[in-house]
Formats: structure tokens, C-alpha cells, sequence
């Protein structure tokens, strides 16, 4: 059976290489610290199912420490110049899509037949990963047409793929070090104290007050821990339930569906949801790394304001 | 302990205001998130190597966000051989693309296929970099003429922010995506049953809200793309 750890040992070989051709470049001065870096964060990847807790623990201090002491490098310049690509892209024409397109092609592929597939009685890939493995497998795929259709030299592509991963930098890992935070928060007991501090603190006395103080306070809880998913058993337990349902009689259904969308408006707006906010602007070269927040705040705000009134509006008529 | 009693509770917060403070002044965030875990382990009473050993398997445990970096080998590839160059020359060609209509038709499509749980054909690494923002690039140039850099970033933030809006708003409306189920698990622990069909019908005026107020945010960039760009001729001379 193909398992997540199928797709784990892939990313480590990647990150291996990329640690790889940095440590071979003569003409980076961080070639060391860089090639550090993604060495340390591939062996999370390839060994880190079989590796202690606390030996993976320490492992994600020394990236910490390695990028804080050392000063990860930028990204090296293109291999090609504007001119040679412009040449390059008239003589491929849309052929060039095909292989990119393959990505979300395959992957749909895969997540519509995998369940469907099974060598003897054990299902071909894990049932319960479906989605992230058919991805796995479709960059695989798209590389290998990729490779195929344009004959590049063999080690073009993890080449670019440093060139890629070194412009993100530390941003790559954020996100999992932000879920690792989360973990920690709720080990702390952080989401009952908030739900406390509001219970205590806001007057509660009227439908209205209730619904907004429930739908604020899944965006801002979101805002703090970067995922509605953490807000929602907090704010739910903490005043929807207990306020909105059992002492106004709302309707449980639009509370939560309209609750979890709230807490949404909240991940439009906090550089704690790393991998949708301070990723793609590393991503897309934006120097500023709250450039695609301060795209989202107003969208942010106006759709929480409406999901104030959709809940306030249905959830006691439903 | 020193602390005062009555606010002793609120000590495990201690983690939240360093990350509020680390990211006001612009701290690097992978340091500030590691100094916060660890404050917060420390705070609630658990001992350092418990702290380090939770925060390394929460770490381990989350490896598959990091799943779309592998799609970085055949999108630089294609970089190499003129991807961005060949998305823009496309868009050029479709005379009444401008950069808000184009957004506008990528913010519909990325809803519809979320709500049909079809997520993972957007995302920033596989369809923005290499197609939505190139071509949100390429029509503003064919239409107003070449941006400067700066409104460029602009253009590309905004492709970036739609992929964003489009999936969050698109994903609830599809009953077996992981914050349905997430709901219902909750709520069944809680004493109420839910089926999840309700629940994503429920998510449905939001998201006709959210492409209404992003819709008509997008058609208002354009407008703005476009006399910003025509100041910058101006001061250019």
C-alpha cells in the first residue's frame, strides 16, 4: 500500500538534493548555512517517523538556530536570460501547459480512482490520504512528461528547484511550525482561558450581542492561532453552544456552518495562517510579507459583517 | 510564585503576546514561533524536554502541509523554458481580459471546483506562481501599458489573495471536506447530531457573499490599476 510516507521520502530526497547543489555552489557565500538548512529539514522528512519525539524536537531547534545565527542566503539568479526564454516559449507554444497542467489533472485523477483500486485485498494507496498522496504522485508525473518533452540536462530540475525553495526560504516551514505552536497552545490550556476572559468580560445580554460576540470572536481566536479549526471547539463550547443555542434557542446547524466561515475571515487576515498568507509572498517575490493581508483585510472585514447578519438573521428562524 | 494569584490563569498567554509582539516588530517568525512553544510549555508548568519532544511530534505530525513544495521541480523546469513568458503572450491575446476580470473568472472557478471538493487544483505554488499571476501581469500590460514593479506586486498580491477567497469560500460547500467533518465530530461529542449536507448548505450564502464583495473589489482594482499606471506615464514624463 502507498502510504503518506511514500510522499515523505520524496520531499526528503528533495530537500536533500537542494541541500546538495547548495553545498556544491562556490559562488554562495551562505552555501554552508543554506545547505544546512534543508539538510536538517530533510532528514525530518526521510527519518522522522522512526525518530524520537524529543531527538525531532531538537532537530527543528538546530533549523531555528542554524537560520537565526547563520542568516539563510537569497535565491541564486536564473539559469537563462528573459531573451532565451522569450526564444523558448514561441517554440514550445502551449505545449508548455501540459506538464503544468498535469499537476491538478492527475491529482483529480487519482483522488476520484484510487479508492477504487486494490492489489489483492489491500487497497492500493491509503484511503485515508487520498487527496495529498494523489498529489504526491502527480508531480512525479508531471516531472517525468516535463523531462521528456523539453530533454533538459539531468540535474535542471533540482537546480530550479533550489533556485525556487531558496527565494521562500524559512517561509517553507512556517506552517508546520505554526501547527507544532498550536499543539502546544492547546497542551497549555490557551483556548479556555480566552473563552473565560470573554465570558467574563463582555455583557452577553441580547440575541444580537451573542450571535457578534460568537462570530468576532471565531475570527479574532483564528487570527491568533492562524487556524479557525483550533477557534471553533474553543468558541463553540465556550459561547455558542452554551449562549446562542441554549439560552436563545438558536439553531445549532447555521451556528456552526456559519461560525466556521467567520472564523475563515479571520485566516484572511493573520500572518499566522503562514501557508496562505506569508508563503505566496515569498512565492511570488513580494518583498513585503504582509502584501497579500493587506490585499484581504477589507474582504475580511465586510464578509465578517455579513456573516454577523446571516447568522443573526437565520439562526433564530431556522 | 511571585506572580499575583487571581491573574496567575492567564499565564499560558504569555505565548500569544510574544507572537503579537514578535511579529509588530518584524522579528524573523520562525524564531519568534519557536520562543513562543517553548514560553507556553514552560508557562503552563511542563518541563523543557516535554515542551521540545510535544513540539517536535506536532512538527513531524504536520509534514503534509509542506506537500505542495513538490511541485517546484516541474514548475521550475517550465520556468526555465519560458512558462511565465508563454502564459503572458496568451492573456495578451484575449483582448477583453483586464487583470480584475481575469481574477474575477479565476475566483469563480477556484469557488465552484472547492465546492465540488476539488481543492487541490489551485493553490499558490502549482497555479498562481506559473499562470493566475503572470497573466493577471500580462493583462494589465496589454490593457494600460507597463506597470512599474511596484504595481506589479500589487497585481501579483492580489492573485495570490484570490486563490485564498476563492478556496475558503468554495471548500465548506462540500460536505466532506475536514472542517465539515471537524463540525459534526464536535457537535456529536457535544449531544447534537448534524447531518453534513445541512451543514454545507448552510455555507452557502457566505460564499455568494464573498464573491459578490471580492467580485466587485476586483472590478474597482481595475480602475485603480489603471490610473495608477497612467500617473506613473505621467511622472515618467
Amino acid at each position: 500500500m502507498i502510504t503518506l510516507e511514500f510522499v515523505y521520502v520524496l520531499m526528503g530526497l528533495m530537500f536533500a538534493g537542494i541541500a546538495i547543489v547548495n553545498l556544491r555552489d562556490r559562488s554562495s557565500a551562505k552555501r554552508y548555512v543554506n545547505g544546512a538548512f534543508w539538510a536538517l529539514y530533510a532528514i525530518t522528512f526521510l527519518v522522522g517517523t522512526h525518530l524520537p519525539n524529543l531527538v525531532n524536537g531538537l532537530l527543528v531547534i538546530a533549523m531555528v538556530v542554524v537560520m537565526a545565527i547563520g542568516k539563510l542566503g537569497g535565491a541564486p539568479a536564473e539559469e537563462t536570460t528573459r531573451e532565451e526564454r522569450e526564444v523558448s516559449a514561441a517554440r514550445w507554444g502551449n505545449r508548455l501547459f501540459v506538464p503544468a497542467l498535469a499537476i491538478p489533472a492527475v491529482t483529480l485523477l487519482g483522488t476520484l480512482t484510487f479508492k477504487y483500486l486494490h492489489v489483492g485485498a489491500t487497497p492500493l494507496v491509503d484511503p485515508k490520504q487520498i487527496t495529498i498522496i494523489s498529489l504526491g504522485i502527480a508531480t512525479v508525473v508531471a516531472l517525468v512528461v516535463g523531462m521528456l518533452m523539453l530533454r533538459p540536462p539531468p540535474s535542471a530540475p533540482i537546480v530550479e528547484t533550489r533556485r525556487l525553495m531558496d527565494a521562500v526560504s524559512w517561509a517553507a516551514v512556517l506552517p508546520q511550525m505554526l501547527a507544532a505552536l498550536g499543539t502546544i497552545f492547546a497542551l497549555a490550556g490557551v483556548g479556555p482561558i480566552v473563552a473565560g476572559i470573554i465570558q467574563r468580560w463582555i455583557p452577553l445580554d441580547t440575541a444580537f450581542a451573542v450571535v457578534a460576540t460568537y462570530a468576532i470572536g471565531m475570527a479574532l481566536f483564528t487570527i491568533i492561532m492562524g487556524n479557525a479549526f483550533a477557534a471553533f471547539p474553543v468558541m463553540t463550547a465556550g459561547i455558542g453552544l452554551p449562549l446562542i443555542v441554549q439560552r436563545f434557542g438558536g439553531d445549532v446547524i447555521v451556528m456552526a456552518a456559519v461560525g466556521m466561515v467567520s472564523g475563515f475571515c479571520g485566516t484572511l487576515m493573520t500572518p499566522m495562517a503562514a501557508n496562505f498568507n506569508i508563503v505566496p509572498a515569498a512565492l511570488l517575490d513580494l518583498p513585503d510579507q504582509n502584501a497579500v493581508i493587506k490585499v484581504q483585510i477589507p474582504t475580511g472585514i465586510l464578509l465578517l459583517a455579513a456573516n454577523v447578519l446571516i447568522m443573526y438573521l437565520f439562526v433564530f428562524r431556522a | 510564585m511571585a506572580f499575583p494569584r487571581p491573574f496567575a490563569f492567564v499565564l499560558p498567554l504569555i505565548g500569544i503576546l510574544i507572537v503579537v509582539a514578535g511579529f509588530a516588530l518584524r522579528l524573523n517568525p520562525l524564531l519568534v514561533v519557536a520562543v513562543a512553544a517553548i514560553a507556553t510549555g514552560l508557562a503552563a508548568g511542563h518541563a523543557i524536554l516535554d515542551v521540545i519532544a510535544a513540539f517536535g511530534k506536532a512538527f513531524i505530525d504536520s509534514r503534509s502541509v509542506a506537500v505542495v513544495w513538490l511541485a517546484l521541480p516541474v514548475i521550475g523546469l517550465l520556468e526555465r523554458v519560458g512558462l511565465k513568458e508563454r502564459a503572458r503572450t496568451v492573456i495578451s491575446s484575449i483582448h477583453v481580459a483586464t487583470t480584475g476580470r481575469l481574477l474575477l473568472a479565476y475566483l469563480a472557478l477556484r469557488q465552484i471546483t472547492a465546492a465540488l471538493g476539488l481543492t487541490s487544483l489551485g493553490g499558490h505554488a502549482q497555479m498562481v506562481r506559473p499562470l493566475v499571476a503572470p497573466m493577471a501581469e500580462a493583462a494589465a500590460e496589454a490593457k494600460w501599458g507597463e506597470p512599474s514593479e511596484r504595481v506589479r506586486r500589487r497585481i501579483r498580491a492580489n492573485a495570490a489573495a484570490v486563490d485564498n477567497i476563492g478556496v475558503f469560500f468554495g471548500e465548506d460547500i462540500f460536505i466532506a471536506i475536514g472542517s465539515i467533518l471537524l463540525i459534526r465530530s464536535f457537535l456529536d461529542q457535544s449531544g447534537f447530531h448534524v447531518e453534513p449536507a445541512q451543514l454545507a448548505v448552510w455555507a452557502i450564502p457566505t460564499a455568494v457573499c464573498a464573491f459578490v464583495i471580492h467580485g466587485i473589489r476586483l472590478l474597482l482594482l481595475d480602475r485603480s490599476l489603471r490610473a495608477e499606471i497612467a500617473r506613473e506615464r505621467e511622472v515618467a514624463g
